[in-house]
């Protein structure tokens, strides 16, 4: 902390304030106020709604939606952070070939979601595609279109292969960062490999480990909006119909404002909740450091 | 000494060579049906590369699939938004993460909370009513309004105060006693030490600027303003709509969209993951 100036910092941060306000600080405040309002068919006029709002909300298909939100998000992080991890483990041992095998397993993460959906939509179309031939083949009735499960499986293997990819270059600059030197003395004192690795490299990691789980939980929750609207527009049955998706769907496709408003406020609960548990696991987390 | 038993690296290799090969499968299979014909792709899904590739290109760049905006502007508008969205990201981010971590004033505190907040607040949380603030401010089906609603980062203001952190404060003493003053110091010292960061987060932020679906698909109505990447489902749609579905020219779009922050990633991976390093550790 070597500067101690009044002025200055506050100039240097006015841009990114700037922005925060008038794009999340401001919207906020109106959705809080839409939440509680009851706008008539025609947009003209609206009056205090009280929880009206969030009553209709929470009726009618939010619980499925959380329950398939809750499953994708814990599905999708769990197995991207598994495979990642694992990943960067094996890369990191390949000595010359590390950059090259990086590179191999980095590009996906890279792929758009909207444009990964179209090739893994191309690969899954029932009739022609080649994915489904082959599960056809060992006996699968493959259609996304009609099977809940079969939808909700598609969107999952999807984000897991992308997610990975992304967890895969987190977790290779944190192993980069710990040092030869201590995993060398723990040899050295008689660890074999799976201990060094549960008992040194895994506690080396946690904050790495922390900032990856966290950003897979975010992207899980709120980033797979392209993938659904591509490939499964929520169903069949709302089988793929997450949070966001349903609140697109109120929002703008039926236009109700006040139930969305309400459906926005619920996120931010749900995100404030993630922000709480986030800081308390970083602030435990800490003294590995 | 005990001799253990060890992965042999052969093993190692050829599990991690399955694994490549198998998560290149879907990008493998839409680069050969992007050389063939649209018939031959309908007759049974080609495994070998074919010899339309020139030809479907041709289709793309020149008439295109009708009812689609044209490939050129829509490639141009995503340049221009991700480009955008990288710079303003790095420009925004640099000086606040630099306020928060090398001064002390009032409100320091709370500057970082409102910055915190973001990180839980992406597009696809806040949508809706950053939808009608845009509308407010009349940026609907503008660049301003695709643009701006994007370029607050708590991920990268993150990123630079950690690295930022790990600087040695030696340094910042001895600036301050030759009497170099904070800015001429940031620009001097701190920048230019710091470059893999900076990198990682333009590579970061170009990726997540190209890659935007939900916000595009609301602001930008017109044909005039569509980026690649939010035309894909309206891409699809018109290709089914032929005779014989026109998956070929689907997947050279899709091949189109996705070099460009591929490529970013692949060419800057050196950089990028040593800037991550020293963001996170």
């Amino acid at each position: 902390m070597a500067f101690s100036h009044r002025v200055l910092p506050i100039l240097l941060l006015l841009p990114e304030l700037a922005v925060v306000g008038i794009f999340f600080l401001w919207p906020s405040v109106q959705a809080i106020g839409e939440a509680f309002q009851e706008t008539n068919a025609f947009g003209l006029r609206s009056h205090f709604a009280g929880l009206a709002n969030f009553q209709a909300a929470l009726q009618g298909g939010y619980g499925q939606a959380i329950e398939v939100t809750v499953a994708f998000t814990v599905l999708t992080a769990v197995a991207s952070m598994a495979f990642g991890l694992f990943l960067a483990v094996q890369v990191e041992q390949t000595g010359r070939w590390r950059t090259l095998y990086r590179t191999v397993f980095i590009w996906t993460y890279a792929v758009p979601g909207a444009v990964a959906a179209a090739l893994w939509l191309f690969l899954f179309e029932p009739q022609i595609g080649p994915g489904a031939r082959l599960l056809g083949a060992l006996g699968v009735h493959w259609n996304f279109a009609l099977s809940g499960p079969q939808a909700f499986g598609l969107i999952v293997a999807l984000t897991v292969w992308q997610q990975t990819a992304y967890d895969f270059v987190f977790f290779s600059a944190g192993l980069q960062g710990i040092r030869t030197d201590v995993l060398e003395a723990a040899s050295l004192d008689g660890a074999g490999p799976i201990t060094r690795f549960w008992r040194v490299v895994m506690p080396l990691l946690g904050p790495t480990v922390v900032f990856v789980a966290v950003m897979d939980v975010l992207a899980a929750l709120f980033g797979s909006f392209a993938v659904i609207d591509v490939i499964t527009q929520g169903g069949p049955a709302g089988a793929t119909t997450t949070l966001v998706y349903m609140l697109y769907r109120d929002g703008f496709q039926n236009g109700d404002v006040g139930l969305a408003g309400a459906e926005t406020i619920l996120l931010f609960v749900l995100a404030g909740i993630l922000l709480a548990v986030q800081v308390r696991v970083l602030n435990r987390r800490a003294h590995y450091r | 000494m005990r001799r253990r038993r060890r992965w042999r690296p052969g093993g190692r290799h050829v599990l991690l060579v399955l694994l490549a090969v198998f998560l290149a499968l879907p990008l493998y299979l839409a680069l050969v049906v992007a050389t063939h014909s649209a018939a031959s792709v309908l007759r049974g899904v080609p495994v070998v590369p074919g010899n339309q590739l020139g030809a479907n290109l041709a289709t793309i760049f020149g008439p295109g699939i009708p009812g689609t905006p044209s490939i050129t502007t829509m490639l141009a508008n995503s340049a221009v938004m991700a480009l955008s969205v990288a710079v303003l990201k790095v420009v925004l981010s640099v000086p606040a993460a630099y306020a928060v971590t090398f001064f002390h004033f009032p409100g320091r505190r709370l500057a970082f909370a409102l910055i915190f907040v973001t990180l839980m607040l992406p597009i696809e949380v806040r949508f809706f009513p950053t939808y009608a603030v845009t509308a407010h401010l009349s940026l609907l089906d503008t660049r301003t309004g695709l643009i701006l609603p994007l370029i607050a980062s708590a991920t990268a203001v993150f990123l630079l105060r950690q690295s930022f952190r790990a600087f040695p404060l030696e340094l910042a003493d001895a600036a301050r006693l030759d009497g170099i003053g904070p800015l001429r110091f940031l620009t001097s010292v701190v920048l230019p030490l710091t470059r893999p960061i900076l990198a990682a987060i333009f590579v970061l932020e170009f990726i997540y600027g190209w890659n935007q679906y939900l916000w595009p698909l609301l602001v930008s109505s017109s044909a005039s303003q569509a980026t690649i990447v939010m035309g894909v489902k309206e891409i699809i749609s018109a290709s089914q709509s032929f005779a014989v579905p026109q998956w070929n020219l689907v997947m050279a779009i899709t091949l189109v969209a996705l070099v460009p922050p591929v490529i970013m990633v692949v060419l800057m991976q050196r950089w990028f993951v040593r800037g991550l390093m020293s963001g996170i550790n």
